[in-house]
C-alpha cells in the first residue's frame, strides 16, 4: 500500500507538471508571437466592406479584453490562468452568445465515445493478434496480417481516412460517410437511434483502427516472442499446461505491462488522429468544432478546445497510470 | 566493412531494406524531375484543365490548368524537404536534451525529463492549429518547420537519454572525466558517436511524422497554401470538389506517391534498426534475445 501511495503521488505531480507546461505553451503561443491577434481579427472582419472608425475602435477594445491583453504582462498571465482554472473561456464569437464551454460540452461525448470505442478495440485486437502471432509463429494468416498492418502503420490518419472515404463514399457506397447520426432522425426510439449512431461511426472507427492496430500488433509480437523463451513458460509446457492457458495467463499477462504504458504514451497522438478523422467524416465532435472554429475566426473557442484537450488527455493518461497496478501488481515506486 | 559493402549486403539480404530503398528512390526521382519542369510551379491555366491521363499529360491535368505530374514533382520535393528540415532541427534538440540529461543525471535529468514527458503526452495538433490561428497569413513554410521541430523531439530524446545513461557508467567515460575532459567534450566526442546510428534510424520515423503533420495541416488549409506540397495539392483538389466531379487523378496520384514515401521510409527505419541492433531481428524471428 505504501508503495502504491508513493506511486500515486508521483503520478499526480507528473500530471500537474504536464498540465502546467501545456497551458504555458498555449500562453506563449498566444502572447509571444510577433503578430497582434487583435489587428489580425479586425483586418479579417473589416475586409468585406467599410466599417466606421468608431465601430473598429469598439471592436478593438472588446477584443483586447477577450484576448486578455490588458495590463502588464504579469497581470495578463495571472488573468489567463484564472480564466482557465474556472473553465471560463467567454462567449463564442461564431455562435454568439453561447458560452464556449457549453459548445465544447455538447461536442465532447461524440469524441469521447469515438475514442473510447476505437482505442479499446484497437488495443485489444492488436494485442490479442500480436500475442497469437508471437506464440504461434508458423501461422500464415497471422504473418499476412503482420505485413498488412506494417504497411498501414506509417501512413497518417488523414490519408487512411481519405482512402476509406473514396472507397466507401464513391466506389462502393454502402456506409454513411458523413455525420454522427442521420439528420433530423427520431431520437425517441432509443434503439433505432443507437443503431444509427453505431452505423455512422463504423468508418471513423475503422480508419482509426487501421492506423493504430499495427503498432500494438508488432509490439506485442516481439514482447511475446521474448517471453516464450523464458524458463517458466518452457516448464509450463513440459508440465502439460494447456497452450491457450499458457498464452493467456502466462505469456500475454506478463507482456501486457509495457503495452499499457505504451497506451498512455500514445494517447496524445491518438487524440490528434481522432480530430482529423472527425473532420474527414464530418463527425460532430471536438475535432470538427476546432476546425470550424478556426475557419470562423473564433479565438475563444480555439483556445478553449486546445486547453481542454490538454487537460483531458493528461487526465486520461493519469487514469491509465493509476489503473496500471491492477494489471501488473509488482508495480513499485519508480 | 566499408559503407558501400554494408549497403550492398543489406540490399541483397534484407527484403525490407530493398523494398524501402526502391520506393524511396522512385520518390526521389519524381522529386528530381521538378528541376526539368516546363512550367513554373505557381502558374495556373498553363494547360487545358480537367484532361484525364493521356500521352501528353501522363497523370492528367487539374481544374486549375496545371499538369498533375509536373505539379507533383514540385509538391513532393517541398514535402520531402520539409520533413528533412524538421528531422534535422528536432534531432539537434533531442540529441542535446538526451545526451545532457543522460550524462548529468540528478535534478537536471529530472527537470528535463518532466518537460520531455509533457511533450510526449500533450496533444500537439491543437497547439499547431492554435499557432496557425494566431499567425494566419504570416504562416510560412519555414516557420511551420521550426514549430514542428520544436514540438517533435521528445520521443527520441528519451531514447538517446537511455543510451547516454548506460554510457556514463562505462570505463572510458570515467577515464575521460579523470583526464579532465569537460562535459561538453565528453558528450560530443565520446558519447555522440555511440548514439548516431540510432539517431539515424529515428530520423526516418521523424521525417514520416513531420510529413504527416504537414500533409494534414495543408489539407485543412492551415499552412501557406501557395507553396506546392502534397497536402496543398489535396487541399486544392478538395476545394474544386475533384472527387465529386470525377477528376480522380488529381487526388489519387499525390496520395499514392506520398504513401510510397511513408512506407519506404518506414521500411528503411526498421531494417536500419535491425542492422544496428541485431537482437531485434532475432526477436522478430522468434529466437532467443
Amino acid at each position: 500500500m505504501r508503495a502504491y501511495l508513493t506511486y500515486l503521488s508521483k503520478r499526480l505531480v507528473q500530471f500537474a507538471v504536464v498540465v502546467f507546461v501545456g497551458i504555458n505553451i498555449t500562453y506563449l503561443v498566444t502572447h509571444m508571437t510577433p503578430i497582434d491577434p487583435v489587428e489580425q481579427s479586425i483586418s479579417a472582419a473589416t475586409s468585406f466592406g467599410s466599417t466606421s472608425p468608431e465601430a473598429i475602435e469598439m471592436m478593438r477594445q472588446s477584443l483586447r479584453q477577450l484576448y486578455g491583453l490588458e495590463g502588464s504582462p504579469w497581470e495578463q498571465y495571472v488573468s489567463f490562468w484564472k480564466r482557465i482554472l474556472v473553465g471560463d473561456f467567454g462567449p463564442s464569437l461564431s455562435a454568439f452568445p453561447t458560452p464556449v464551454s457549453q459548445l465544447i460540452l455538447r461536442a465532447l461525448p461524440w469524441t469521447v465515445g469515438l475514442l473510447l470505442v476505437s482505442t479499446l478495440l484497437t488495443w485489444f485486437l492488436g494485442n490479442l493478434l500480436g500475442g497469437l502471432a508471437g506464440y504461434y509463429r508458423n501461422s500464415r494468416v497471422l504473418r499476412a496480417f503482420g505485413v498488412i498492418s506494417m504497411a498501414l502503420k506509417p501512413i497518417p490518419y488523414y490519408v487512411v481516412a481519405l482512402v476509406l472515404l473514396i472507397i466507401f463514399g464513391f466506389l462502393w457506397p454502402v456506409l454513411p460517410i458523413s455525420g454522427g447520426a442521420t439528420m433530423a432522425s427520431d431520437r425517441s426510439n432509443t434503439f433505432a437511434f443507437a443503431l444509427d449512431v453505431a452505423v455512422h461511426s463504423i468508418l471513423p472507427v475503422l480508419s482509426l483502427m487501421a492506423v493504430g492496430i499495427g503498432g500494438w500488433f508488432m509490439g506485442m509480437r516481439s514482447l511475446v516472442s521474448n517471453v516464450v523463451t523464458e524458463d517458466y513458460v518452457i516448464y509450463a509446457e513440459l508440465a502439460g499446461v494447456k497452450r491457450n492457458r499458457i498464452l493467456g495467463s502466462y505469456v500475454i499477462r506478463n507482456a501486457l505491462g509495457p503495452q499499457v504504458t505504451g497506451l498512455a504514451l500514445q494517447l496524445g497522438a491518438i487524440f490528434n488522429g481522432a480530430i482529423i478523422t472527425e473532420y474527414v467524416f464530418g463527425y460532430p465532435g471536438v475535432g470538427s468544432l476546432l476546425i470550424s472554429a478556426v475557419h470562423a475566426g473564433d479565438y475563444s473557442l480555439v483556445l478553449g478546445i486546445t486547453t481542454i484537450s490538454i487537460v483531458a488527455v493528461s487526465a486520461t493518461v493519469l487514469l491509465i497510470d493509476l489503473l496500471y497496478p491492477l494489471i501488473d501488481p509488482r508495480v513499485e515506486a519508480r | 566493412m566499408s559503407a558501400l559493402k554494408i549497403f550492398r549486403d543489406l540490399f541483397s539480404h534484407n527484403g525490407e531494406f530493398a523494398i524501402g530503398l526502391v520506393l524511396l528512390l522512385v520518390v526521389l526521382a519524381v522529386a528530381a524531375c521538378s528541376f526539368f519542369s516546363p512550367y513554373p510551379p505557381m502558374d495556373v491555366y498553363v494547360v487545358p484543365p480537367d484532361v484525364p491521363p493521356s500521352w501528353e499529360h501522363p497523370l492528367g491535368t487539374t481544374s486549375r490548368g496545371q499538369d498533375v505530374f509536373w505539379q507533383l514533382t514540385f509538391a513532393i520535393r517541398n514535402t520531402l524537404l520539409f520533413g528533412i528540415v524538421v528531422a534535422i532541427l528536432s534531432r539537434i534538440i533531442s540529441l542535446f536534451i538526451g545526451l545532457i540529461s543522460g550524462y548529468k543525471g540528478g535534478w537536471i535529468d529530472r527537470v528535463l525529463m518532466s518537460i520531455n514527458d509533457t511533450f510526449v503526452v500533450i496533444p500537439l495538433f491543437p497547439i499547431l492549429v492554435l499557432f496557425y490561428f494566431i499567425m494566419r497569413d504570416q504562416m510560412s513554410w519555414a516557420l511551420l518547420a521550426v514549430i514542428t521541430a520544436l514540438l517533435g523531439w521528445a520521443y527520441d530524446a528519451r531514447l538517446i537519454r537511455s543510451i547516454a545513461m548506460s554510457l556514463r557508467t562505462r570505463e572510458f567515460t570515467r577515464q575521460a572525466v579523470f583526464s579532465g575532459m569537460s562535459t561538453g567534450k565528453i558528450v560530443l566526442q565520446e558519447h555522440l558517436p555511440f548514439v548516431l546510428p540510432i539517431v539515424f534510424s529515428t530520423t526516418m520515423n521523424n521525417i514520416n511524422w513531420s510529413i504527416g503533420i504537414e500533409v494534414t495541416l495543408s489539407v485543412l488549409g492551415f499552412t501557406d497554401i501557395n507553396t506546392p506540397t502534397i497536402g496543398g495539392m489535396i487541399y486544392w483538389a478538395n476545394q474544386h470538389a475533384a472527387l465529386v466531379s470525377g477528376i480522380w487523378w488529381w487526388v489519387t496520384f499525390p496520395v499514392v506517391l506520398v504513401i510510397m514515401l511513408f512506407i519506404g521510409l518506414f521500411l528503411l527505419a526498421i531494417s536500419m534498426n535491425e542492422y544496428i541492433d541485431p537482437r531485434s531481428r532475432l526477436s522478430r524471428l522468434g529466437g532467443q534475445a
